[in-house]
């Protein structure tokens, strides 16, 4: 069974739409799996992932919230695994619950940032002319801004908070993808088969969302993919500021923000959360290294 | 002939102000939608809550916030432009004096930040990329990866917990003790140079073991991104059938990698650390807050909490001015150093 099943993967000639699919995604898991750093960053999300759904199985029946002011910047302890901040908040809960947050701004700027990133680099590259220039020229703009300043400036003007923060990141992160997009635009579109779709009347918005889109997707998945350590570095950088998640909400930036004045004493409460949002991007860096080995084999060296 | 090669001067030296003027409208029209978009009502603020529906009707009419938003803009630039970047709340002075009060440290950190990853970071890529899976290799490429992952405020406050509260090795935070401050002349606010130019040597030493540890954490990650963009340049030189043909000539490897693969990635090399020195301005804002360094940084952060939204857009723009004039200008020394594209 499992031997036809990789051989119905493997096939040269495959015989449905759907096969051709699998078939190229398993080829594409073979490649990572046989790269161990990517391997290593697909767990590291992976686990990111099962403990944002799970938390709440995980917290060993502490909330991320209670406070219990008796017991305070407590150290690390069989009772409070990573020790306890300044409100007496359990800091290994807030750190599991932190993840959710994490991976709602992750996904949340993703799903902005996508849409933004290839409407502009579709319809530059497809269209061409004075659309492509004036359209180029925005987006060459908004590359030169400095993200997390603007990000800042962003989210100060609409009030502290996860949807604004969103905002301010997508705002700033976007130009990337429609460049990409914009350049596989241009090759895809000299291609015959686009010609063949234009001959049997196909409409500009059918074969822009139809036939170049879907190909453009795989390219800005992998850049989304890269993209994430510095999305997360920046909502963290924002919450660290006081401008991401609002109290009591357990977010890691705000977490080491708070475990600031007492770093000289009760390194735990700062040093923690630090950790988590490291071992996360991290795990998107190489995660993203791999996919774009996988994908882009000609910037493997 | 001659002629040809003016007029492309004239054409990129055109497109290149077009660029410039184009992207600073951009961006003081994105930080006057931002002015407009905030929740601080700015009439209110002028008169006070206090103020009969009269008097706050005529204060609208004359802050010209009845006029369309298109001249509105038109109004804000004129005043920026003029170097009106309106008053800080926080310390009633001009936004506009108050950044030149504070840019001089945030320049001092950055600049030696960006000596250390430049010091460090060629060499280091150099190497690794002469060396392909050697173990310089596999270090830059570490410590890469842990530059593009950990977070700077998170890597202040770790460094300030070992090397300054365990260690002792460095200063904490602040740019000088506080029985220094306000002690040496002001010449150019940068205070290794005042103290340098005063011939007091106590209070350079004491402003470099402040200026250290948050000058090295930024200077790392600029580090991390320069010794990796060297290595993939160096990689691509190397692979050049003119290093072959230096080596059947006799040169040694290592003089082949410095003497002329070298020299080729220095053009590439000016846009990173143009491009990574933009992005230590950036950095030192939650670096500043961090270490509490009086800079720019720190001034955005504090504006920020006290409502103060004529500082946080003034520094927004200056950080933003400085970071695109960077930008454009190393690609633009990229075109006049690189023969390639000055003929293309």
């Amino acid at each position: 069974m499992k031997q036809s099943l990789t051989h119905w993967l493997m096939e040269d000639a495959p015989r449905s739409r759907r096969q051709a699919a699998m078939g190229s995604l398993y080829r594409g898991l073979l490649a990572l799996v046989g790269n161990p750093p990517a391997l290593v960053g697909l767990v590291i999300v992976t686990i990111l992932v099962l403990i944002a759904i799970f938390a709440p199985f995980l917290d060993r029946g502490i909330s991320p919230i209670a406070q219990d002011l008796g017991n305070r910047l407590a150290p690390p302890s069989a009772a409070h695994w990573f020790g306890t901040d300044e409100l007496g908040r359990d800091i290994y809960s807030r750190t599991l619950y932190g993840s959710r947050v994490t991976l709602t701004i992750v996904g949340l700027v993703s799903v902005v940032v996508t849409p933004i990133g290839l409407a502009v680099g579709t319809l530059s590259g497809y269209l061409g002319g004075w659309v492509d220039s004036v359209l180029m020229r925005i987006t060459d703009v908004f590359l030169a801004f400095p993200r997390l300043v603007l990000a800042l400036a962003f989210a100060a003007a609409l009030g502290p908070g996860i949807e604004n923060a969103v905002i301010a990141i997508s705002l700033t992160a976007w130009p990337p993808y429609a460049r990409i997009a914009r350049a596989e635009t241009i090759t895809i579109a000299k291609s015959d088969f686009i010609q063949a779709v234009v001959l049997q009347g196909a409409s500009t918005w059918r074969i822009l969302i139809r036939h170049i889109v879907p190909l453009c997707l795989s390219s800005v998945i992998v850049r989304l993919t890269l993209d994430m350590a510095g999305i997360i570095l920046t909502a963290a950088g924002l919450g660290f500021l006081g401008l991401g998640a609002q109290p009591p909400t357990a977010e890691w930036g705000a977490m080491v923000s708070a475990g600031r004045d007492v770093i000289l004493d009760q390194w735990w409460v700062a040093t923690i959360p630090g950790v988590a949002i490291f071992l996360v991007s991290l795990g998107f860096n190489l995660l993203g290294d791999g996919l774009r080995d996988v994908f882009d084999p000609k910037d493997a060296s | 002939m001659e002629r040809g090669k003016a007029g492309r001067m004239v054409r990129q030296l055109a497109s290149f102000c077009l660029t410039l003027a184009l992207t600073f409208i951009g961006l003081t029209a994105v930080t006057f939608l931002i002015s407009r978009l905030t929740h601080i009502d700015p009439v209110l603020a002028l008169v006070g809550d206090k103020a009969s529906k009269d008097v706050y009707d005529q204060a609208y009419h004359a802050m010209g916030l009845d006029q369309p938003l298109v001249v509105q803009y038109a109004y804000y630039l004129k005043r920026l432009v003029s170097g009106d970047f309106g008053v800080s709340v926080l310390t009633s002075q001009p936004v506009l004096s108050d950044l030149l009060r504070v840019f001089p440290a945030t320049f001092e950190l950055a600049t030696v930040a960006i000596v250390i990853g430049v010091a460090l970071g060629i060499p280091a890529g150099v190497v690794a990329g002469a060396r392909k899976g050697s173990w310089p290799d596999h270090l830059v490429r570490v410590v890469g990866l842990f530059g593009y992952s950990v977070p700077v405020f998170w890597l202040g406050l770790v460094g300030l917990f070992v090397f300054y509260g365990k260690l002792g090795w460095v200063s904490g935070t602040g740019r000088l003790d506080v029985f220094y401050e306000d002690v040496v002349t002001p010449r150019t606010g940068i205070i290794l140079v005042d103290s340098a130019l005063d011939g007091d040597w106590d209070i350079f030493r004491n402003a470099f073991s402040h200026l250290i540890l948050p000058a090295a954490i930024l200077g790392f990650f600029s580090l991390a991104y320069i010794a990796r963009m060297t290595r993939s340049f160096m990689i691509g030189q190397l692979s050049q059938e003119y290093i072959t043909t230096a080596r059947v000539k006799g040169r040694s490897f290592w003089g082949a990698v410095w003497r002329h693969a070298f020299p080729n990635i220095m053009v590439p090399l000016i846009t990173v650390v143009g491009l990574s020195y933009a992005s230590l301005l950036e950095g030192a804002v939650l670096t500043e807050t961090v270490f509490a360094w009086p800079g720019l940084g720190l001034y955005i952060t504090r504006a920020l909490f006290n409502g103060d939204m004529n500082a946080v857009l003034g520094g927004t723009i200056l950080v933003g001015a400085v970071f695109i004039g960077i930008n454009l200008v190393s690609d633009l020394l990229y075109k006049v150093f690189d023969p390639r594209l000055r003929d293309a």
